[in-house]
């Protein structure tokens, strides 16, 4: 413990220390003691709000939670501010811009692929991670090119692999899927094209026949598609959708008769909003996800009781609280709290600068015993991110619809990640030989360590 | 069969230009007596499906809110009339289209403010399982929202025929000044036609919510009515239908049939395409007036 300082202070000392004092009341960029601040690029109005009220009320939870409970990180307050983007790509930049000024950012999480890909090249600049938990470039899962960014728990190539598992698990094993016949649903967008080539390489790897077929944008009609699929008779259905294309996938695969226990939804069509307005045309629909919904988990019922019995959480209506996007943005609290607290262990327990909230991330790694010990056994499964590896090794489970909540149906599953490493570097490494960024070396940066 | 997964496409086309056709006579009304391309109609019918939702999930019995949300819906009506469009009459028409881009903002936003961002479901009792009828499936749920689009242009033609104020449309829609003329109140008829477009936003909204969850997509919806306007005309309601009927033919077809040689996903666009080849061809529409103007 530090003695105080009782010594009487000189008159020239007093005059250098108010001088100092002015001067940096005169700096914006100063850090404020003993803040993490976290920039929130939420949408809580707009076509997306559904999912981002969720996702962002999740991450304030956890957030206030361990400020309440904890006091911050080893005495750190944990800040934030929302800027609203209506999920807008130049909404998102301009509050990038607006937010970065301010002392002691710990990370970006905008929850939005066409923000994250316009932010890539000024975090680089800034020193400052982007999170983007579930979803954004594949490659940027290759940490020794993207220095900065995080897709943690699940890249889509991923997802794609994960969901090919179940399905060949729900099968007997991954050879009977050897013949069968599998339609991909995709939303016209670059999101939801992106794994197109990774299925064709699942399919010749395991003896499939796919067929990729496009919704426009945004989805609402989806007539043909459904027909031309009942024509194929496929074994089953993955939907990669987004917003009002999932519902109306499946009242339209009811429409056509098609059952909904052969359709597998993708990490982006597995919420409540995506099912509730299909009513029981969902019932039977089983999807992806990478934290099981419910708020049975303790941590959960800490942010019910500690947060919000204080009046203090973030969630207008209680009924959503361990609803998917919810269970999401308190998992993304939790990775974004722990990468701070191991780079706290190393660089000391004061704010810390982006950079060294980014070695944190690279060092994050929660094993199943520190996720029970967070409260969040079974919440999800683990992660284990390093300099090469910024997805982290996230496993996925399934949960089905039973026409009023998620039921977890699966264990957790692994992807194949052997088999997508050699694709994604082949990505990752051209995007640095077009950029001209030199390959980072894990190994003595490891060592450096 | 071939010929029954054509019929079926078909099929299914025809019904689908239907609910696009229940948007587009919201469109109608409005240019009808106005001449405004009122582009509001989709936040309209978005605030429209919301309020019914959000007042039954509060116990109301399905009368009371659907009384209540026609009651809201006069009301914003009424506002847009005398807090908008009034004090710009005699302006130029890309004015008046830019004010209502700029109140299906307000609308979509205050929507969302007053009943919140969550994603609704909405039954109307009506199952959408698939009926055969000789070997071709159609959607029940479709031929319901077919029957009620249809009884819908029943009332509007009995009412714009037979009724005083619906005759007062058409004699504004006609000749304003000759209306004025006359002694017809165009604040008044107006008003009324702005209630009329927020009736038709409701059951368009309530159909269109059956079907797509009661959510912000819906009002999004517009985009789809927009070539139907094109193609049967802004001022003609049977033209909204049968340009209804011929964009969602050409939509599914053209998918099924052209898409998959050209990558598919080109339900999106391809009645753009066909609407553009139209106006080069007949510029008001199948069913629109010719403008006729002293030179």
């Amino acid at each position: 413990m530090s003695r105080p300082n009782t010594r009487p202070l000189s008159l020239k000392t007093l005059s250098l220390k108010t001088a100092l004092l002015g001067a940096a009341a005169l700096l914006p960029a100063a850090a404020q003691a003993d803040e993490q601040y976290f920039p929130l690029q939420s949408y809580r109005v707009g076509p997306y709000a559904a999912g981002g009220t969720g996702f962002f009320g999740g991450f304030i939870d956890y957030l206030t939670l361990v400020n309440n409970r904890d006091g911050g990180v080893n005495g750190v307050k944990l800040t934030w501010d929302e800027c609203e983007t209506q999920y807008e790509v130049e909404r998102g930049v301009e509050c990038y811009k607006r937010q970065k000024n301010r002392p002691g950012v710990a990370a970006w999480n905008p929850l939005s692929v066409g923000i994250a890909y316009a932010m890539i090249d000024d975090v680089g600049r800034d020193k400052v991670p982007l999170i983007t938990v579930n979803h954004g470039r594949t490659d940027s899962t290759d940490g020794r090119v993207f220095k900065y960014v995080f897709p943690l728990l699940l890249n889509p190539y991923s997802e794609s692999s994960g969901i090919v598992n179940y399905i060949g698990a729900r099968e007997g094993g991954l050879e009977k899927l050897k013949g069968k016949k599998i339609v991909v649903l995709y939303h016209g967008s670059p999101y939801g094209k992106e794994t197109i080539p990774i299925y064709q390489l699942l399919a010749e790897k395991y003896g499939f026949s796919v067929e990729q077929v496009e919704v426009p944008h945004p989805g609402n009609e989806q007539q043909s598609q459904w027909l031309s699929i009942r024509r194929t008779k496929p074994d089953y259905v993955v939907l990669r959708g987004w917003g009002v294309m999932n519902p109306v996938a499946l009242k339209t695969a009811q429409k056509v008769g098609f059952p909904a226990d052969r359709i597998i939804g993708n990490v982006w069509s597995n919420s409540e909003e995506d099912v509730i307005p299909a009513g029981d045309a969902a019932k039977g629909y089983t999807a992806i996800t990478t934290q099981a919904s419910g708020a049975d988990y303790p941590v959960l019922q800490e942010i019910a009781k500690t947060v919000y019995g204080a009046g203090k959480g973030n969630l207008d209506d209680k009924k959503r609280i361990g609803s998917v996007y919810h269970n999401l943005g308190i998992v993304n609290g939790i990775l974004n709290v722990e990468a701070v607290r191991i780079a706290q262990d190393k660089f000391g327990k004061r704010t810390l600068t982006g950079d060294e909230v980014r070695w944190g991330f690279e060092h994050l790694r929660l094993d199943p015993k520190r996720v029970e010990a967070l409260g969040a056994k079974g919440l999800f499964h683990s992660i284990n991110v390093s300099v090469a590896n910024h997805e982290g090794e996230g496993r996925v489970t399934f949960q089905q619809w039973d026409g009023a909540k998620w039921k977890v149906v699966s264990d957790w599953i692994a992807p194949d990640w052997a088999l997508l490493r050699p694709i994604i570097e082949k990505s990752s490494l051209a995007y640095a030989a077009e950029h001209g960024i030199q390959v980072r070396d894990p190994a003595a940066e490891d060592a450096s360590n | 069969m071939e010929w029954q997964f054509f019929t079926e496409v078909l099929v299914g086309g025809l019904l689908s230009g239907v609910m696009y056709s229940l948007v587009a006579i919201g469109f109608v009304l409005i240019y009808k007596t106005s001449g405004v391309l009122n582009f509001a109609q989709g936040a309209l019918l978005l605030f429209a499906a919301l309020t019914f939702v959000s007042l039954a999930e509060r116990g109301l019995p399905v009368w009371a809110a659907i009384l209540l949300t026609l009651a809201a819906m006069t009301l914003i009506g009424a506002l847009i009339e005398r807090t908008v469009l009034r004090p710009l009459v005699n302006q130029p028409p890309i004015t008046l289209f830019m004010a209502t881009l700029g109140v299906s903002y307000v609308i979509e936003g205050a929507a969302q403010l007053l009943w919140g961002t969550q994603v609704h479901g909405l039954d109307l009792g009506i199952d959408d399982l698939p009926l055969e009828i000789g070997g071709v499936l159609i959607s029940s749920f479709d031929l319901f929202a077919a029957a009620v689009a249809g009884a819908m242009v029943a009332a509007l033609t009995l009412f714009f025929r037979y009724t005083r104020i619906g005759l007062g449309f058409r004699a504004v829609a006609d000749d304003q000044l000759a209306a004025l003329a006359v002694g017809l109140s165009l604040d008044r008829i107006w008003t009324a036609v702005w209630t009329a477009a927020g009736v038709v936003a409701l059951v368009a909204g309530l159909l269109w919510g059956a079907r797509l969850g009661v959510q912000f997509s819906l009002s999004l919806v517009v985009l789809k009515a927009l070539p139907v306007l094109v193609l049967g005309g802004f001022d003609s309601i049977a033209g909204a239908i049968v340009g209804g009927l011929i964009v969602g033919a050409v939509e599914k077809l053209a998918e099924v049939y052209v898409g998959p040689f050209v990558g598919g996903g080109i339900e999106g666009w391809i009645a753009y395409v066909a609407a553009l080849g139209f106006l080069l061809i007949r510029p008001s529409g199948l069913f629109g007036a010719k403008p006729v103007e002293r030179v």
